[in-house]
């Protein structure tokens, strides 16, 4: 039998760069006046019970988007869960938001092996939507204890940003100022750069 | 036996993960092949590069990748009994990319071989 010759076309994996824009590495808080509330959600962790964001009003909230197959996920790990321990005290909480496609199937030998401290919650395509359409991870937002989007980070920045951005936010005073033009009043957001 | 050359072009900037990632949590590049008239016979995968990937402030990890132009050869066993003439073999890349510091959600692309099979 004479073999025929096959042949394939050229097949091109193409990064997706959707909601992918650039965001330098460094702490960078936003205006009061220009935060967004951050959009609500319920989700189960992995004991099924359901988690709801406004669970944590009043708290600092360091909100992770990330998979058990992201490298620059899993770098980010340990930095997470010093922060919930050195400043859980403080009112401030990370929860860790997986879109691991294969769920707790995946998430769970996962965090066996990574141990983490803070909940732990299985996202759905609507909450990545409701998010700006997460799909690069990691995605990060930072949320001020009145439930508004202070900063948010797409792609792997330094420790350093987080802490001084949960710090910046841990420092302010919980009400609201009237006079949120120029310089913040606490001397730890002094050197943020809140411009926009 | 016969082999089939799939090109395969990564974007500037990016990787995806070889077919044996060093972590075991990563995503492998796979090609599979669904039942056909031919029969797959292994995919030839090139060499990985082992790269050195360091965040800012943690230590350097090595990870096993793929970038710029390759190829993956698929190899076929042609079945006394196959059917002559044209016919279509499908089948699935998945693969999952990355740069140096975000990655993408893993894919799964359809391929297609499109086959003459003579005697």
């Amino acid at each position: 039998m004479n073999r025929s010759l096959v042949w394939l076309a050229r097949f091109s994996v193409v990064g997706l760069l959707a909601s992918c824009a650039f965001i330098p590495d460094e702490a960078h808080l936003y205006r009061e006046k220009d935060r967004k509330p951050a959009p609500e959600f319920s989700l189960k962790d992995g004991d099924g019970k359901l988690v709801k964001l406004s669970d944590y009003r009043g708290k600092v909230v360091l909100l992770n988007f990330w998979a058990t197959w992201c490298g620059p996920c899993q770098e980010e790990l340990p930095w997470f869960r010093e922060f919930q321990r050195d400043y859980k005290d403080r009112n401030f909480a990370v929860l860790g938001l997986s879109v691991d496609e294969d769920g707790w199937k995946a998430i769970n030998p996962f965090l066996t092996h990574f141990t983490l401290n803070y909940p732990v919650l299985l996202a759905d395509d609507h909450t990545q939507m409701l998010y700006g359409n997460v799909e690069s991870l990691p995605t990060n937002f930072v949320i001020d204890a009145q439930g508004r989007i202070a900063s948010h980070h797409i792609g792997l920045v330094s420790k350093k940003t987080y802490r001084e951005e949960i710090l910046g936010l841990l420092e302010t005073p919980t009400h609201v100022s009237k006079n949120t033009d120029g310089p913040a009043a606490s001397g730890l957001l002094a050197f943020l750069r809140t411009t926009r | 036996m016969v082999e089939a050359r799939l090109p395969i072009a990564i974007q500037a900037g990016y990787h995806v993960n070889s077919n044996m990632p060093l972590d075991q949590y990563l995503i492998p590049l796979r090609l599979t092949w669904d039942k056909g008239a031919l029969e797959s016979a292994g995919i030839e995968f090139p060499k990985p590069v082992m790269e050195k990937y360091q965040a800012p402030g943690t230590p350097a990890t090595t990870i096993s990748v793929f970038s710029g132009k390759f190829e993956l050869v698929s190899k076929f066993k042609v079945p006394a009994d196959a059917n002559q003439g044209p016919t279509t073999i499908t089948g699935k890349l998945r693969y999952q990319a990355c740069n140096n510091v975000m990655c993408l959600p893993p894919k799964n692309m359809d391929v297609a071989l499109q086959v003459d099979i003579v005697r």
